[in-house]
């Protein structure tokens, strides 16, 4: 399955089945993410529920250091 | 005590969180600063690096309030997504809004600020918009129903401080909610005139972050907020053109 992540056309495992799945893919850690789903903004309870599929596009952002 | 919304802190100095040589003496800035709201940028994260440091994880949440800002966003409508993101992370019900409309000033876009605090006030969100000096548009977003104006001091960091202490003042005495100063401090001496002028906080970043020594500067810039708030409020002296003596003019022996 190829997913659209912050940009990136990626081909992830075929055991990556959720949002919570890409998280767990991508770091090493439970960081502190916010999620954009094919344009929609999940809340953080959502992440494990929500169905991924090819194509989709995921934006993964996160609280950096700001003024 | 500063009331923003429905919340009350104890700090009147906002501080941001970028640009820091470490996340260890970012964490002791901080700390002395007895700050009680961070500002934070909503970013792209490095999905080809597994390893997120991230400076959230090294403070208590529970003493701060995050004041995530929509820097970056170039109109109201990026302005608002961004502010949705943030509220997303279930960390904070605050935005300051922040439309740039010029990339070498960095000024806000009025227009855009406008709209988006529109917007954002009514999907219910507690909003802090970054403003010009501009006495008209501040009254305009307060009528809005903003919950603070936040108008800068001078370009953001530039470090010019308060360049426009006129407007500034008419800001303050017109507003009915908070007037914090954002933007272009550069020195202790710079907050505390903002104080003294009746701001009820400042929001600096760079003048901690970028200082020789920002754990020091933090406790400065804490205690000039402080003694500016508390000279506003004891009321200074008017100025005169010419010498009144401070000592008794009867008695005297020569």
């Amino acid at each position: 399955m190829n997913l659209l992540v912050n940009g990136n056309d990626l081909q992830v495992p075929s055991d990556v089945n959720t949002i919570a799945d890409v998280i767990t893919h991508f770091f090493e850690q439970d960081p502190i993410v916010i999620v954009e789903h094919n344009g929609e903004i999940l809340e953080k309870n959502h992440h494990t529920e929500r169905i991924v599929a090819d194509g989709d596009k995921i934006e993964l952002v996160q609280f950096v250091g700001g003024g | 005590m500063l009331t923003i919304g429905k919340k009350q802190f104890n700090s009147r100095l906002l501080l941001g969180t970028g640009k820091y040589p470490s996340f260890a003496i970012q964490k002791e800035a901080v700390d002395v600063s007895e700050t009680n709201i961070l500002t934070f940028s909503v970013r792209r994260m490095d999905i080809f690096e597994a390893s997120q440091p991230n400076f959230l994880e090294r403070i208590d949440l529970k003493n701060y309030d995050l004041l995530p800002n929509t820097a970056g966003a170039k109109t109201a409508e990026e302005a608002v997504r961004t502010a949705k993101l943030a509220k997303a992370s279930g960390l904070c019900d605050m935005v300051k809004v922040e439309v740039i409309g010029c990339d070498k000033t960095l000024l806000p876009d009025p227009v855009e600020t406008l709209r988006a605090t529109e917007e954002l006030l009514k999907e219910g969100f507690i909003v802090l918009p970054y403003t010009s000096d501009d006495v008209v548009l501040a009254r305009k977003l307060e009528e809005l129903g903003a919950h603070a104006i936040m108008p800068g001091a001078s370009p953001i960091g530039s470090g010019q401080g308060i360049i426009n202490p006129l407007n500034l003042s008419f800001i303050i005495e017109q507003a009915n909610v908070p007037v914090i100063v954002d933007a272009g401090i550069g020195s202790p001496k710079d907050a505390a005139f903002a104080m003294e002028l009746g701001a009820d906080g400042v929001l600096l970043n760079t003048a901690v972050s970028a200082s020789h020594d920002p754990v020091k500067m933090a406790e400065a810039m804490k205690l000039a907020v402080e003694a500016g708030r508390l000279g506003y409020e004891a009321g200074r002296i008017p100025k005169k053109r010419y010498a009144t003596a401070s000592s008794p003019t009867e008695g005297i022996s020569i």
